[in-house]
């Protein structure tokens, strides 16, 4: 299956092709601050997500991917160029739960699909399956507060799915997760998107854009590695992450990756040393 | 420990046999992957029971109570070493008898009821006009800008110092004291709402917003829900402004067609000379206070801050 999705793998470098899209990054760049004394966030950034695919955004600190992310969702504009995504507007994960505490785990839900249009007596039945999808099934009566690190991520990833987008921006999901937890839900996002993808009559294509700055969990996750540098954040450069899913974070093939991936980064670390 | 919670929980039933066969296949990896996770979620849920509420109750009030004895024994000492003669101290008995005898009379329920129904009312239309008022201030930056700063400083004026001016306009009416209720209540009603507002994590907006509840629907579904403690800290004092207001507006305008409320109770004691009656009117005003706080406020903001685990269990 990972090997099929490869192939569609449009030329990234060029976004002028016909190909489709689950969203196009078109010479994007910003800057913040006021005119005359403007900081260049994001340099001329161009990435086609492909119906289905999985990205990695990796990069240091200060190299602009949340930034980036937060165009593609729509909370900001892009200074230059154009984002478009086709199918809607992008489901959004934090690496804070960011799950309302006046809520349910199930009502948290219910309030996605209820926003996304979902007719109240939908709701409920939508809102049980996705909790069992994430496998929280019996966690819908359950305030957030009672549940550990992972079952809110989860739930978050619930409501994240609740609106049935084509695209999945994540943003830090696992960082703030002990490591065993975040090794298992790896597993979890990697199962989900691709039964996603392999069943044409369900949920339908899943794409995912995932930024991080922990290499071994980019490598463990994407078909494909995009490396920004720092300061501004520019395309450094991308990988095709060919291991056959699903992966674990220990496998050599990853170690292997990751190390040649790391020192990429950290010679885009480096230079920011040597004014 | 860990075992018997898993053994609870119904989702790792199934996964008992993967566990040992260390299974391959994909289907097998799935349960596995399910079994680990049911694992991590029972080790890292905790339950936490509830006390039962007649003993949270007993365990609460009862250092109150101590505390309170020990004030009238207090008080009936010094009664009996007739620090000031009796007609200045009386006795905590003679109070407790004061009272009786307005309750023989058939009068003292509605004295609490004429003051209660005022000050329920004037805090109702305090509520109504702060959280709109309140919404137009946290929101709109030019209203914050001009009108936030006199919301604060009004919250510092005892309402006390509205009442002559009340009373120029409206006269000795129910309106005086209506209008003093919600000059007091007001101000600390809104002030309570931007200050709920204000607190809100920058990131439940963003999350409202990701999941397309903007606009009125925002406000609806995240904004005033997410601000809910400090609005009902808002309202709870709102009440204590409103009740003193009343208080003070009861004590100042009195005329006989108003009816009598605890406020001219008091008034009414202190031109008899009679500290008996003046003592338990206080107590009176008092425990009106407390109990609207005890009864009303304190249940809602406990069951709120309980279900979003802000409520710290000792």
């Amino acid at each position: 299956m990972t090997t099929t999705t490869l192939t569609k793998q449009p030329a990234t470098a060029d976004p002028g092709t016909t190909r489709p899209y689950a969203a196009r990054i078109d010479h994007v760049s910003k800057s913040f601050g006021r005119p005359g004394a403007q900081q260049q966030v994001l340099d001329d950034i161009s990435i086609d997500v492909a119906p289905g695919e999985f990205v990695c955004l990796l990069g240091a600190s200060g190299c602009g991917k949340s930034t980036l992310l937060n165009l593609v969702a729509g909370l900001d504009a892009p200074s230059a160029g154009a984002i478009e995504t086709p199918g809607g507007r992008p489901a959004l994960m934090f690496q804070e739960h960011a799950l309302f505490p006046w809520l349910t785990a199930g009502r948290n839900i219910e309030l996605a699909l209820r926003m996304r249009g979902v007719p109240r007596a939908e709701r409920r039945d939508e809102a049980e399956r996705l909790l069992e999808l994430v496998r929280l099934k019996g966690a819908y009566g359950k305030r957030v507060h009672e549940l550990s690190g992972g079952m809110r991520q989860r739930v978050a990833m619930a409501r994240a799915l609740a609106q049935d987008s084509q695209l999945l921006l994540m943003d830090e999901p696992f960082a703030a997760l002990d490591a065993i937890t975040r090794d298992v839900l790896h597993d979890e996002l990697t199962r989900i998107w691709s039964a996603a993808n392999d069943d044409a009559s369900g949920t339908g294509n899943l794409s995912v854009l995932f930024v991080t700055h922990n290499v071994r969990e980019a490598v463990r996750l994407a078909q494909r590695v995009v490396l920004l540098s720092s300061r501004p954040g520019r395309i450094a450069r991308e990988w095709q992450v060919d291991i056959p899913q699903p992966r674990r974070i220990e496998d050599a093939a990853v170690a292997d990756l990751s190390v040649e991936i790391t020192e990429q980064l950290r010679g885009e670390i480096r230079r920011h040393g040597q004014h | 420990m860990a075992s018997t919670e898993t053994k609870a929980q119904p989702a790792t039933a199934k996964a008992d046999d993967p566990d040992r066969a260390g299974g391959t296949t994909a289907g097998d990896a799935s349960a596995d992957l399910a079994g680990l996770e049911a694992g991590l979620d029972a080790l890292e849920s905790t339950v936490v029971a509830r006390q039962p509420w007649l003993r949270t109750i007993v365990a609460k009030s009862f250092p109150p109570l101590i505390a309170i004895a020990i004030v009238l024994a207090l008080w009936q000492l010094a009664y009996h070493l007739e620090l000031k003669p009796h007609y200045l101290l009386p006795s905590p008995i003679d109070v407790a008898r004061s009272l009786q005898q307005k309750w023989f009379e058939g009068t003292l329920l509605g004295f609490v009821w004429t003051s209660v129904s005022r000050g329920a009312l004037g805090f109702l239309a305090s509520v109504a006009i702060g959280t709109l008022l309140g919404l137009i201030v946290a929101q709109v930056k030019v209203v914050r800008a001009a009108v936030g700063p006199i919301l604060s400083g009004l919250q510092s004026l005892p309402s006390v110092a509205w009442v002559p001016a009340a009373i120029i306009w409206f006269g000795l009416s129910d309106a005086t004291i209506y209008a003093v209720v919600l000059l007091g209540a007001v101000p600390s009603i809104a002030n309570g709402l931007v200050a709920g507002v204000d607190q809100i994590s920058p990131l439940y907006l963003r999350a409202g917003r990701t999941i397309g509840a903007s606009g009125l629907a925002g406000v609806r579904h995240v904004l005033l829900p997410a601000a809910l403690p400090g609005y009902i800290a808002g309202l709870k004092q709102g009440w204590a402004f409103s009740w003193r207001s009343l208080m003070a507006a009861e004590l100042i305008v009195n005329a006989a067609d108003l009816g009598t409320g605890l406020g001219q109770l008091l008034e009414q004691g202190r031109e008899l000379q009679d500290m008996s009656w003046v003592l338990s009117a206080i107590l009176l005003i008092l425990i009106v206070g407390i109990g609207i706080e005890l009864l009303i406020f304190a249940p809602i903001e406990r069951r709120v801050l309980r279900s979003r685990g802000l409520l710290v269990k000792s």
